[in-house]
């Protein structure tokens, strides 16, 4: 069934969408990240225009963390407070990218600066995040080994302006974590994605919250950075497709629900190398595309706008 | 502005003499449908052009009445931009910008392109997909300006936005004619200018234009609508509207599992 999109003026298959969107719901209820950087570059696979895809991605990430989020509300995973706290630094994050992403438009070299990101990040925390829970999981094979509890007491502990964040167990200063949340702001902005799959492994080794906790508390404050990326490209833009956002969304929050229920049955190390392979997977393709000569050396872009 | 004008006046100019000196001969156009509604299920159109040609005199018996028929939709600038490999990677170096290149081009012919339109007339005409998109200002600095333009051909017409169809006019005791053009569902809203070119000897005999009107209609139009006159209003129903599914989908699920 084709169905026209009236923002992003193409006409494409309605189950096409839903399909897609519960593929990537279902990701995103099991590793607590909004399954924006999945989700972003197969909507541009599928023809929809890149500035469109960007922004109604944002808008259909607040739907399935709204629904990931409300499992984990029932299940009291939800760190309410760190949440807020990473947000305060999101709102920051955000707004210096959009400035960063304003100016490189006019240079014409967005398409590079979202393909580098997306390849240094994912290379990064994907590679970090499969070394160490490769670790992890051999360790817990080890008969008696019993997985200790590493308290880290680096220089996060170190730091001024301490709060106790009673779900997490947590007695640590909040620069870390407004740190943390201005660093995936400027990724939000720039990427379109809710930097869940940056946030993730910041939290558990920066800030070093228990995963239980992790993926709640990730959802929550996604919904908050996407909600206020969604409004900017709404009215500045004018990019958020409405009907596109329906049918990936109805998709996303069934396949959402049944991720959070997968992830309650897995090992917490064997959801962080699934999800490390994952992001290792995206980043190869990306990188490739940027080293491999393409079929066509030409792009069309809209001009004007200035 | 002088220049258009003066432009103007030579069209008109050779048009009067054109009428003068052949044999009359003019366009009756009918069109299958005057205007493409977008609707929410929209999956392209087909439209219908036929048509006549009216004269007073007997059949010229010099070269044959040949037709041709150009849909082309509303031109805007295109900046088109090349790649290079720089540091190992490959990147956005290089742009042009071309002045005016329509979203939506096709021709459709009745004969072979060359035989039924000579390059100086396709040239007076802007008929040919390449004559159709105009580029003053590519910039002499940049090598192969040309590839720009050619790019810009390539790429729509892989997208099935640009098409030279030839032969696909049917003509008829040399009077009748009628072609059907296929356009694609990624159109975009605008009004689409339509000639009929009648043509003897790949001279241009008599020219007719008319207008397709392209929109969105109903839901499409409302959205389209709103997200432009309130963005504030329509990015915050985008918000309610994913709430609510993530809430109604969690709610839904609980049910399940509860029973």
């Amino acid at each position: 069934m084709q169905i026209y999109l009236p923002i992003a003026e193409v006409s494409v298959n309605a189950f096409l969408l839903l399909g897609l969107g519960g593929m990537v719901g279902i990701l995103s209820g099991m590793f607590g990240v909004g399954g924006g950087f999945l989700m972003t570059p197969l909507l541009f696979f599928i023809g929809i225009p890149p500035a469109v895809a960007v922004a109604t991605e944002a808008n259909q990430i607040v739907a399935s963390s709204f629904s990931g989020v409300l499992a984990h509300f029932r299940r009291r995973t939800v760190d309410i407070k760190m949440g807020l706290v990473l947000q305060a630094g999101g709102l920051i994050g955000a707004a210096l990218g959009v400035v960063v992403f304003n100016h490189l438009k006019e240079l014409g070299q967005v398409d590079l600066l979202v393909k580098l990101c997306y390849v240094v990040f994912l290379g990064v925390v994907g590679g970090l995040m499969f070394i160490e829970s490769l670790n992890a999981l051999r360790k817990s094979r080890k008969p008696g080994g019993g997985a200790p509890v590493r308290r880290q007491r680096g220089w996060v502990h170190a730091l001024p302006f301490k709060m106790r964040f009673r779900t997490s167990g947590l007695y640590i200063s909040v620069i870390p974590p407004i740190m943390v949340g201005v660093v995936v702001g400027i990724l939000a902005a720039i990427m379109g994605v809710g930097g869940g799959f940056i946030m993730v492994p910041a939290m558990i080794y920066i800030l070093g919250m228990p995963t239980k906790v992790v993926v709640g508390t990730s959802l929550f404050q996604i919904i908050l950075v996407t909600g206020f990326t969604t409004m900017l490209h709404a009215t500045t833009n004018y990019t958020v497709d409405i009907v596109l956002a329906v049918l990936l969304l109805v998709g996303g929050v069934i396949g959402a629900q049944i991720g959070t229920r997968i992830g309650t049955y897995l090992k917490a190390e064997q959801l962080r190398i699934l999800l490390a392979i994952m992001v290792l997977a995206v980043c190869g393709k990306l990188g490739l595309d940027l080293l491999i000569m393409p079929d066509e050396l030409f792009s069309l872009g809209v001009a004007g706008g200035h | 502005m002088r220049g258009l004008l003066s432009a103007l006046l030579c069209t008109l100019f050779a048009a009067t003499a054109l009428s003068a000196a052949e044999a009359r001969e003019e366009v009756v156009l009918g069109l299958s449908q005057n205007r493409v509604a977008i609707t929410a299920d929209f999956d392209g159109s087909e439209i219908l052009i036929f048509g006549a040609v009216k004269r007073e005199t007997p059949i010229p018996d010099t070269d044959p009445l040949e037709v041709i028929v150009t849909v082309a939709g509303p031109a805007s600038p295109v900046t088109v931009r090349r790649k290079e490999k720089k540091l190992g990677i490959w990147v956005n170096a290089d742009s042009v910008l071309v002045d005016s290149a329509p979203s939506f081009y096709a021709v459709a012919t009745s004969g072979p392109f060359e035989d039924v339109l000579s390059d100086t007339e396709d040239l007076r005409h802007r008929v040919s997909v390449e004559r159709a998109i105009r580029s003053v200002g590519a910039a002499m600095n940049i090598r192969g300006a040309q590839d720009f333009a050619d790019a810009v051909v390539r790429i729509r017409q892989d997208e099935g936005l640009y098409s030279l169809r030839p032969s696909t006019v049917a003509v008829d005791q040399q009077t009748l004619f009628r072609t059907a053009i296929d356009m694609p569902a990624n159109l975009t809203e605008g009004a689409y200018t339509t000639r009929v070119l009648l043509t003897r000897g790949g001279q241009v005999v008599s020219a007719y234009e008319t207008v397709i009107d392209v929109r969105k209609v109903g839901l499409e139009r409302f959205l389209y609508a709103l997200s432009r006159e309130q963005p504030f209003i329509y990015g915050i129903m985008s918000l309610v509207i994913a709430v609510l599914a993530g809430w109604g989908a969690s709610a839904a699920f609980q049910l399940l599992r509860d029973r």
